[in-house]
């Protein structure tokens, strides 16, 4: 069963972000960037899935000039076996919506028995992609995945729940967005790293994958960023220590603020 | 005139807190908007959900009441919602930014055509749009932003506006539920209930007590459960807890867990790594207790207390019983 990664750049939280002042875009160049750390977790079951079941792992992604870097890569350097990049600068920008318009239209032309998705990506944190997705390609949806089977034509999968997990089986193929819990990621070796460089690597322009440019970027979005500014930073609050006391200070901040 | 929905976030018609909220806000921003405002229940128990709502202002409520929608996964829900918004044309849809409330809007969105924003915690009528606040970056950033599509489906985050009760009839407009096979694709086998001990769910807790390495253990997460059930909280874990397997992923905040913003949160034991402020610094008050003064969790604490957590965090739950029992 081939299987297709969706994946996504990011800036590394770790590292200072900026938003370009002229349109509230995220200036993806300003700082460090990676591959979302969800998407590692999918990058991870689609190759354990090969590994049980064969077929192949083809990464997705979607964006603007750059928008492979550190990315596509090092999902090919974990193993995946090529990648698929549609790539155009009018992308830039792109809401969650928009963003699965793209990704149905590149996978409208792949062959594929499931498509996994981060749950959520760190910057966006939005969790809309993947059941947009599964809706505009017409297949089931199924979020928050925390252990996948596959078995012939059918998957059956835990979806998290608040306090536990429901079992829900579906036909493939099927649209699933997994959780950080789903595995424990393997690390790229040397020798992957290396012939990351060699894999296959197809870039799709806009007019490639078919996309009308009227849906998609800044002006095809169908949210608009107003204004954006950096949280003002938080007033230094009361800092005790504790000589035996503390729990008392401490509950009777509690009671003033009305939480006792 | 137009409407403004709001999509009863419930379990079997046990209706989530956040509904409550969502409907206060309904009747606010209906009024500044010159629309209606009405509700939308889609699944089984509306018997038990209508006084709720009754309890939030009533009025019209469209009821889509069917036991596939506990058979299968969301799907009927989306395609129900869907084809109601579509021969209705609402102007505003709002959904709960929960886990569920998210996927069923971006499914929505996606069928009809138009946009959505979630994570959504003020809004503010501007003529014929709601302009939405919302935290990006981990809560580094704040944006000012708006759906320009029709309906304007927005995901309000639960604690951000206050619940406030004004009895009203509800009105019940029957919808009829007809699913295609394709709805049922993906069918719920099993339902898998973890001991929770009845605390309230994470995602929507107005108050939450996380504990981190500093616990040193799974067996001491006893002394935060128990500071929260004084507290009637939530309880919460850093990523470093959640990876030594002391408490569950659901449960964990953060960058690769969950984004909450409550009304009061107790970071104990916790250093306050940047992935974990990420998950928590849009929360309203923040308490932290650490042994180390320099920690950085305290740079966001209201509240910081340096401490054993293992003697402070048991006084202080006895302390909190024996004044709320007075
Ligand atoms: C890609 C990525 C994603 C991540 N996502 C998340 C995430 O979602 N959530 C998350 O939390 N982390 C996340 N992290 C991990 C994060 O960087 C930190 O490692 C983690 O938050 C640390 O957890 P901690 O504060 O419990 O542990 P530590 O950093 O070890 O802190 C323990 C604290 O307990 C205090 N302490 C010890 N004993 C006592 C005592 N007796 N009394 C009082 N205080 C005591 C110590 O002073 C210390 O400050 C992520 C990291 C990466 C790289
Ligand atoms: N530009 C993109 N290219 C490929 N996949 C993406 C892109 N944006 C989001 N995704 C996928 O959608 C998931 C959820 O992202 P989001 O809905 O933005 O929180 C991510 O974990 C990725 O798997």
């Amino acid at each position: 069963m081939n299987i297709v990664v969706c994946v996504k750049r990011v800036p590394d939280t770790a590292a200072e972000k900026k938003l370009d002042p002229s349109d509230h875009t995220l200036d993806r160049e300003s700082g460090e960037s990676i591959l979302n750390p969800v998407d590692e977790y999918g990058v991870e079951e689609a190759l354990r899935l090969r590994e049980a079941h064969g077929g192949e792992v083809t990464v997705l992604t979607m964006g603007p000039a750059g928008a492979e870097k550190n990315a596509v890569r090092k999902a090919l350097a974990l193993g995946a076996d090529r990648g698929v990049l549609v790539k155009d600068d009018g992308l830039a920008g792109s809401d969650a919506l928009a963003t699965a318009y793209v990704l149905a239209l590149a996978l409208a032309q792949m062959e594929f028995g499931l498509v996994i998705l981060g749950s959520e990506s760190t910057d966006a944190r939005t969790s809309l992609v993947p059941q947009a997705l599964a809706q505009l390609l017409g297949l089931p949806g199924i979020t928050y995945v925390s252990k996948v089977e596959v078995d012939g034509s059918k998957v059956t999968v835990h979806r998290e729940q608040e306090g536990g997990h429901w079992v829900i089986e579906s036909e493939l193929p099927a649209v699933i967005s997994v959780v950080k819990g789903i595995n424990e990621p393997r690390y790229a070796t040397l020798k992957g790293i290396m012939s990351a460089k060699q894999k296959p690597l197809e870039v799709l322009s806009g007019e490639d994958a078919g996309l009308d440019p009227a849906e998609v970027g800044l002006s095809g979005s169908k949210t608009r960023i107003l204004a954006a500014e950096a949280r003002p930073p938080k007033q230094k609050g009361k800092l005790v220590k504790d000589e035996g006391h503390g729990h008392v200070e401490l509950a009777d901040f509690l009671q003033q603020n009305k939480f006792i | 005139m137009g409407e403004l929905w709001t999509i009863i976030d419930h379990e079997g018609g046990e209706v989530r807190k956040v509904s409550g909220e969502m409907l206060t806000a309904a009747r606010r921003f209906a009024g500044e908007m010159n629309l209606d405002p009405a509700a939308v229940f889609a699944g089984t128990g509306f018997e038990h959900a209508r006084e709720r709502i009754g309890k939030f202002g009533g009025g019209k409520v469209y009821v889509a009441e069917s036991e596939e929608f506990d058979r299968y996964l969301l799907q009927p829900q989306i395609d129900t919602i869907a084809s109601l918004v579509r021969e209705r044309k609402p102007s505003v849809v709002l959904f709960a930014s929960v886990a569920d409330g998210k996927d069923v809007a971006s499914g929505v969105a996606s069928k009809v055509g138009t946009g959505v924003v979630a994570d959504v915690v003020d809004l503010e009528a501007q003529g014929e749009r709601l302009v939405c606040t919302k935290a990006v970056f981990g809560g580094a950033t704040v944006t000012k932003c708006q759906v320009e599509g029709s309906p304007q489906i927005i995901c309000v985050k639960p604690n951000s506006f206050a619940a406030e009760q004004a009895p009203g009839e509800v009105v019940e407009e029957r919808v009829d539920v007809t699913l295609s096979d394709d709805a049922k694709r993906a069918r719920i086998v099993e339902r898998v209930q973890q001991e929770a001990g009845g605390r309230p769910a994470v995602e929507e807790a107005a108050v939450i007590v996380s504990g981190g390495r500093g616990l040193q253990g799974p067996e001491n997460f006893r002394i935060v459960e128990d500071l929260a059930d004084a507290l009637g909280a939530a309880v919460g874990a850093s990523r470093a807890a959640v990876d030594a397997g002391w408490y569950p992923h659901q449960n964990q905040v953060g960058q690769t867990g969950k984004t909450v913003s409550p009304q009061l949160y107790i970071a104990v034991g916790i250093s306050g790594a940047i992935q974990h402020r990420a998950g928590m610094q849009t929360s309203k008050t923040i308490v932290a207790i650490n042994k180390d003064g320099e920690a950085p969790i305290f740079q966001l604490a209201d509240f910081g207390l340096v401490g054993d957590l293992f003697k402070v965090v048991p006084a202080l739950a006895d302390e909190i019983r024996k004044r709320k029992g007075r």
